[in-house]
């Protein structure tokens, strides 16, 4: 079937007016770049709806585009029609005629903001649904759950015309909860995170740190990899990637090997927290889960923790590694997350690292580096990556 | 010369050529070895399925690189007969399908499968009821294609699709070597598991194909060894062949849309002609526009051979098809022209036309110049020859 327009709901209207307004603009923003692909496409929004205007594109791939747009909790592809009965009784017809042969009951519900239009939405609703009815044997209304909802909305000259909604992703859009920093490392979790942030309105930045040559130019790849599946949802990341190597030589040299774990991840946060001041980001993202491995006991998380200033968010906390993976899964990062190249956190690991370390303990360990100095050497030589969802920020030009 | 033989290949495009050459020349390692320049070779073949993967809407990783359609066809129908047969050995295919999936059921029926084979109708189509009826509790696949190779015939690949979301046990594969890179298709939103698809089709290289796996689905290998493609798929990387075929992946997907609209007009305009000034002729498949490939015309000429046909078009520059590339060689009739309800005559006497992107208006009106003054020709001389 071919349609006309894409109908855009979201959700969360309980927001006040203000915040409503900037919700609203930043969801056409975020639709308008993710559709960007296709220039025959535009984006409107008057009184307070989403259109999304086809103008002839196939609405299955825009559908499926949409799915990944945070913020949308619903779409329906829809007719654009004359207010004319004959001509919306003849779409509801074509519409029930490509349902699926599991539906059975239907129901219609008008709205009529024309108030020239010479019925009621009552009058309009009967006189379509008597049609179907006539038209339609084995259907039969049903008030309350209908396999197929028939919507008609009268505007002016034009109405709509559509059927059930698709759900959207729900939850608001990328970027009106503002920017957040993630530590990206290459794993299952930590892409997750970054995910689930950005579905409640936080724009993506992320660090990662990378320790050549004991970690690989293929682990790095991976890490750009798995930022740019993130986009997909996210909208452009900037991937900040943090020399590593000098830091974790000195720890290895200088702590007790039951602390470098603990020691590392505080310079982690240290470094991470600098960038994001300097970038502006209001708090930190890891992709922890509490007691999943030693460094993430409420023990070793509070010593972690006691570096930063900034928030530190940890959207996995509640969740098991199963549902981490599943969710992986779904979002697409998992078969890159198991790649097997090491990362930083893998290399240098200790035999037994400790799973209740103490504040005390790690602040004595680390009077032996200069703390200060490295953090700012590691900062001084991050390299900022640009990545976008687009196709055109790729390595070779041959398809162009 | 009129190129109209596209079904059975396309020519190369020469952007495709360049980006091979090139990866040739540069970017020769094996992608799986460990170093910089197999690392680089790595990353471009990732560019590549990302390519196709796109046009599909699927994600790379759903994507594996095959030898060309009979391989992908091959792995999907034996991948799966062999990871899934304790599910029952059931079969549903149709009787128009290509040779390389119908000598595969052939095959897979001479190692205990039960296969059905779908009759179409006149317009050589499924019916998707048909389908429905079919199944059984035994029933791990249903095989049907989306453009038929013969006649072009578009096959309710989405109703299909629909019927079997409550069928969650049976998979689905869609052999899309006549239709990926011409007409949309979205394996995902049509509810397919497996699709085929070939790069030298639409102007891509020869050797060189492609299989979508919906994630998920663990398909035993055909072909074992180093473990490539995630271990379904081993030998190492054709790339300058996977390079090329997404060169012509994304050379097609600025042309897709715009250039069906061209070529169908055309198609009818053709067609009108042929049945207004040739007598006795019977235009095949189903030529509205969301019934057909408009890419695909297969006329039938009764009581004349399609090879004299062919031979004489061919005298004159024009090069078209007798059936599909693959059996022309053999005078048997169509299996796919008889399926449709053709007699022997009917299906002997036929010819296919198969544009590409690289076809003109013109190729066209020359062809039916050609056949207006050369059939009547023939069919006198076929007509005092007999009685």
């Amino acid at each position: 079937m071919k349609y006309d327009v894409i109908l855009i709901r979201y959700g969360e209207l309980a927001l006040k007016k203000k915040n409503r307004d900037l919700f609203i603009k930043r969801l056409v923003k975020n639709i308008t770049e993710k559709l960007s692909t296709y220039p025959e496409v535009s984006v409107t929004h008057p009184w307070g709806r989403i259109f999304v205007e086809l103008n002839g594109v196939d609405y299955q791939p825009v559908v499926a585009k949409l799915k990944e747009v945070f913020g949308i909790v619903g779409f329906s592809p829809a007719w654009k029609i004359e207010s004319d009965l004959q001509k919306i009784k003849a779409k509801a017809q074509e519409l029930v005629e490509n349902q699926p042969p599991h539906v059975k009951t239907f129901k219609v519900i008008s709205k009529r903001t024309n108030k020239k239009f010479p019925f009621t939405s009552d009058q309009l609703n009967r006189k379509v649904g008597g049609m179907l009815l006539a038209k339609n044997p084995h259907l039969k209304v049903d008030v309350h759950q209908p396999d197929l909802k028939i919507h008609i909305e009268v505007r002016g000259r034009y109405s709509y015309l559509y059927g059930n909604v698709i759900a959207g992703p729900g939850g608001l859009p990328v970027g009106v909860s503002g920017p957040v920093m993630l530590l990206l490392s290459g794993g299952i979790d930590s892409p997750v995170a970054g995910h689930l942030i950005c579905k409640r309105g936080g724009e993506l930045w992320a660090v990662h740190f990378h320790s050549y040559p004991f970690t690989s130019e293929q682990s790095k790849q991976k890490v750009i990899d798995l930022a740019r599946l993130l986009t997909r949802y996210t909208g452009p990341i900037r991937l900040l990637v943090v020399p590593f190597t000098e830091i974790q030589t000195q720890i290895n040299q200088h702590c007790a090997s039951s602390y470098t774990v603990t020691i590392m991840r505080r310079f982690m946060i240290r470094i991470a927290e600098r960038l994001a001041k300097k970038y502006g980001c209001k708090a930190l993202v890891t992709g922890e889960s509490l007691g999943q491995v030693a460094s993430q006991t409420l023990e070793s998380m509070g010593v972690v923790s006691a570096v930063a200033e900034l928030p530190i968010l940890r959207p996995l906390i509640g969740m098991d590694k199963l549902e981490i993976i599943n969710l992986a899964k779904k979002i697409g990062t998992y078969e890159t997350s198991i790649l097997p190249y090491e990362d930083c956190c893998t290399i240098f690991l200790p035999k037994s690292p400790k799973t209740k370390p103490q504040l005390a303990m790690a602040e004595k360990q680390e009077e032996r580096l200069k703390i200060d100095s490295l953090v700012q050497e590691a900062v001084d030589n991050t390299e900022i990556i640009h990545i976008k969802p687009d196709q055109q920020q790729q390595e070779f030009s041959y398809f162009e | 010369m009129i190129y109209l033989d596209n079904g059975a290949t396309s020519r190369t495009d020469p952007e495709v050529i360049a980006v091979m050459t090139q990866v040739m020349k540069e970017d020769f390692a094996n992608p799986s070895s460990l170093h910089a320049l197999g690392g680089k070779a790595e990353r471009l073949v990732k560019q590549a399925r990302e390519i196709v993967a796109d046009l599909l809407n699927a994600l790379p990783n759903e994507i594996v690189f095959t030898s060309g359609g009979t391989e992908a066809n091959n792995l999907a129908l034996k991948g799966i007969a062999f990871a899934y047969k304790n599910r029952g050995a059931h079969l549903i295919t149709s009787k128009i399908e290509h040779p390389s999936v119908y000598e595969v059921c052939k095959q897979l029926e001479e190692w205990g499968w039960k296969i059905t084979y779908l009759s179409v109708d006149a317009k050589g189509r499924v019916d998707p009821a048909a389908v429905k009826r079919a199944i059984t509790d035994k029933t791990v696949l249903v095989s049907i294609m989306h453009v038929n190779n013969e006649v072009g015939t578009i096959q309710p690949i989405q109703e299909i699709g629909q019927i079997l979301k409550d069928y969650p046990k049976v998979f689905f594969h869609v052999d899309a070597v006549q239709s990926f890179g011409k007409l949309p298709i979205y394996p995902k939103e049509w509810n397919i598991d497996l699709l085929s698809l070939s790069g030298h089709k639409f102007h891509g290289p020869k050797g060189v194909g492609a299989l979508y796996i919906r994630r998920g689905i663990q398909l035993s290998p055909l072909l074992t060894g180093g473990g490539q493609e995630q271990g379904i798929r081993s030998g190492t990387l054709n790339v300058p062949g996977i390079v090329g075929l997404a060169k012509a992946v994304s050379l097609a997907k600025q042309k897709q849309m715009e250039k069906a609209e061209k070529v169908f007009q055309w198609k009818q305009s053709f067609l009108s002609r042929i049945q207004d000034q040739l007598r006795n002729v019977i235009i095949n498949g189903d030529t509205t526009q969301d019934g057909g490939s408009p890419y695909v015309l297969n006329l039938s000429f009764p009581n004349l051979k399609s090879e004299v046909i062919v031979h004489f078009l061919e005298s004159e520059g024009c090069y078209v098809s007798s059936k599909s590339a693959c059996s022309s060689k053999i005078e048997k009739p169509s299996r796919v022209l008889l399926a449709m309800g053709l007699t022997p005559a009917e299906a002997l006497g036929s010819i296919r036309v198969t544009m590409g992107f690289d076809s003109s208006e013109e190729d066209l009106a020359t062809l039916a110049d050609l056949l207006v003054s050369i059939i009547p020709k023939l069919q006198q001389m076929v007509k005092g020859q007999k009685k």
